[in-house]
C-alpha cells in the first residue's frame, strides 16, 4: 500500500525512520515544481536513486565522481549504446579500470547526495511504494539510514527550535517602544517587509500568517528575526471575553471509593455497547 | 444526576466532531466558527471552540463528550477542557501523515494535563490512501502499550468501540490501584 504525504509536514527524517524500522522494501518518489526524486530501499536500506535532473547513468555518476574526464566520459557514451549500468561496470572493471570498489564508492556517494539534497526540500508530494523495486539492469547498494537520519535530524531540531521560542502563534507582536537597533539603517527581508505592515498587538502570529500566505516556520522565523533585532516584542493576548466557564466535573474515580468507581465505569460500559 | 466527562481531542479535521455525533444522543452543539480571512475582521470572531454531545448512561448518570478544537489558536480551551476528564480519546487523521506531528503534541500536552487513560484511534482508516496501523504507530512514535485503534468517525459500531477500549483502560487503571494497595 502506498504512503503518501507532504515533507512540508512529514519530514524526510520521519520518512526515513519509518522505512528503517519497518526495514521497508519500496520506492519513495518525492516530486516539487519542476523536480523528481525517486529511492529506492531494500530491507530498510538504501538501495538506489535518481534525479529527474541529471545523468543517473554508472558513466555519469562515475564523472561526477571525477573518476571520468569528460573526454572519457563522452568516448564511452558514444559506444556504450543499449549497454545496462551492470554490463557497463562489469566490463570497466574487467578491463582493470576501476575495482568494483570504485564503483560501488561512487554510486553511495551519489545515492546519498541525492538523499541529503532531499532534506533541503521543505516542501514536496511523496509517495512510497512497497515491493517496487529498483530497475533490474541498474547496480545497487546497501547503505544504512542511520547517519542519514542524524543529518537530517540535525535540520529539523534547527526549526524545532524556532517552534520552542514561538511555541503559539497565537501570541500578538508590538514594536518595541525604544529599539535597540538603529531603525534608519534597518535592512530588512522582503518577508520581514511583508509582515511589518501587521505588527500590531490586535493581530495574532496566526492571523498575520494568514494574511501574508506564510507558513508556520516562514511566519516564526521572521518574527524571530525581527524579535533578535529588536525590532518587536511579544505580547501575549488577552483571554477572550465571554469565554463560559468549564463545567465542572467531578473527578470520580480519583476521589471516590475504587469499588464504586468500577461499577462506574461497568455501568458506562454497558449502556455503550447497548448504543 | 452525575455528570462524567470524556475528552475526544486531536488535529484539525481529524473528525472529533463526526466521532462524538456518531454516538451522541443530542446533535453536536459546535461552537465553532467560521473565521472570515480579513485579518481586522478574524480578532471580532475568535472565540470559544469545542464540541460537546451526551449519552445518558442511566437516570443517574449522564456522560458528557467534549471535543476539543483542533486549532492551534484555540490550544488555551485545552486545559480548562481536560478537568475531571475519565479518560481522553486521541484522532488522528490517517489520511494526512502531515498532522502526526501535531497530534503527538496534542497527546503529550493532554498527557501534562492529567494522566488518565487515553486511547488513540486512527481515523478514515475506510479510505483508501489510509496508511497502515502499524505504519502509524511508528510515525507518532507510540509505545506498543498505547491503544492505538482502527477507526471510522462516521460509523457508530467503530466508535463504540474505541470509546469502550478507553472505558477498559479505565477499568485496568483502577485495577492496578487495587493491585498497589494490596501489595
Amino acid at each position: 500500500m502506498a504512503i503518501k504525504g507532504n515533507l512540508h509536514d512529514f519530514t524526510l527524517t520521519q520518512l526515513l525512520n519509518l522505512i528503517t524500522l519497518a526495514q521497508k522494501s519500496g520506492t519513495l518518489v518525492v516530486e516539487r515544481s519542476n523536480e523528481a526524486v525517486e529511492v529506492f530501499f531494500t530491507d530498510g536500506k538504501l538501495a538506489y536513486a535518481n534525479t529527474g535532473q541529471e545523468d543517473n547513468s554508472l558513466v555519469g555518476i562515475l564523472h561526477k565522481s571525477q573518476l571520468l574526464s569528460s573526454a572519457q566520459y563522452n568516448g564511452i557514451k558514444s559506444n556504450v549504446n543499449g549497454m545496462s549500468d551492470k554490463e557497463l561496470g562489469l566490463l570497466l572493471i574487467n578491463a582493470n579500470y576501476f575495482s568494483q570498489q570504485d564503483i560501488i564508492l561512487s554510486l553511495q556517494t551519489h545515492f546519498v547526495d541525492v538523499v541529503n539534497r532531499l532534506f533541503t526540500w521543505m516542501e514536496g508530494i511523496f509517495q512510497f511504494n512497497t515491493d517496487v523495486c529498483p530497475p533490474e539492469d541498474k547496480i545497487t547498494v546497501r547503505v544504512n539510514l542511520e547517519n542519514l537520519i542524524l543529518e537530517g535530524s540535525r535540520q529539523i531540531q534547527e526549526l524545532e527550535h524556532l517552534e520552542d521560542e514561538i511555541p503559539s502563534l497565537e501570541i500578538g507582536v508590538k514594536f518595541v517602544d525604544r529599539p535597540e537597533a538603529n531603525v534608519a539603517n534597518l535592512k530588512l527581508s522582503s518577508e520581514e517587509w511583508q509582515v511589518i505592515p501587521y505588527i500590531d498587538p490586535k493581530n495574532t502570529l496566526n492571523q498575520i500568517a494568514l494574511v501574508t500566505e506564510m507558513r508556520d516556520n516562514e511566519i516564526r522565523q521572521v518574527i524571530y528575526s525581527l524579535v533578535q533585532a529588536g525590532i518587536v516584542e511579544m505580547v501575549r493576548p488577552a483571554t477572550p471575553q465571554g469565554t463560559p466557564s468549564p463545567i465542572q466535573l467531578a473527578d470520580q474515580l480519583v476521589k471516590g471509593d475504587k469499588e464504586e468507581g468500577k461499577s462506574l465505569i461497568f455501568r458506562i460500559i454497558d449502556r455503550i455497547r447497548s448504543l | 444526576m452525575q455528570t462524567l466527562k470524556m475528552v475526544v481531542t486531536g488535529p484539525f479535521n481529524a473528525g472529533k466532531t463526526e466521532f462524538i455525533q456518531s454516538v451522541s444522543e443530542i446533535d453536536v452543539v459546535s461552537t465553532e466558527r467560521k473565521i472570515s480571512s480579513e485579518i481586522e475582521r478574524i480578532k471580532e470572531t475568535t472565540t470559544v471552540a469545542m464540541d460537546f454531545g451526551r449519552i445518558t448512561v442511566d437516570n443517574e448518570m449522564v456522560l458528557h463528550l467534549f471535543g476539543t478544537p483542533g486549532q492551534k489558536r484555540f490550544d488555551f480551551m485545552w486545559e480548562i477542557l481536560s478537568e475531571g476528564m475519565l479518560g481522553f480519546v486521541v484522532i488522528i487523521d490517517s489520511i494526512r501523515p502531515e498532522t502526526f506531528r501535531e497530534a503527538r503534541k496534542i497527546l503529550e500536552t493532554f498527557r501534562a494535563y492529567a494522566p488518565t487513560p487515553y486511547v488513540v484511534a486512527a481515523n478514515k482508516q475506510d479510505c483508501k490512501d489510509a496508511w497502515e496501523i502499524d505504519d502509524m504507530r511508528i510515525a507518532l512514535r507510540l509505545s506498543s502499550e498505547i491503544k492505538l485503534l482502527e477507526c471510522v468517525a462516521s460509523d457508530k459500531d467503530s466508535v463504540k468501540n474505541v470509546l469502550l477500549e478507553l472505558l477498559y483502560s479505565i477499568l485496568e487503571e483502577l485495577e492496578s490501584v487495587d493491585l498497589q494497595a494490596v501489595y
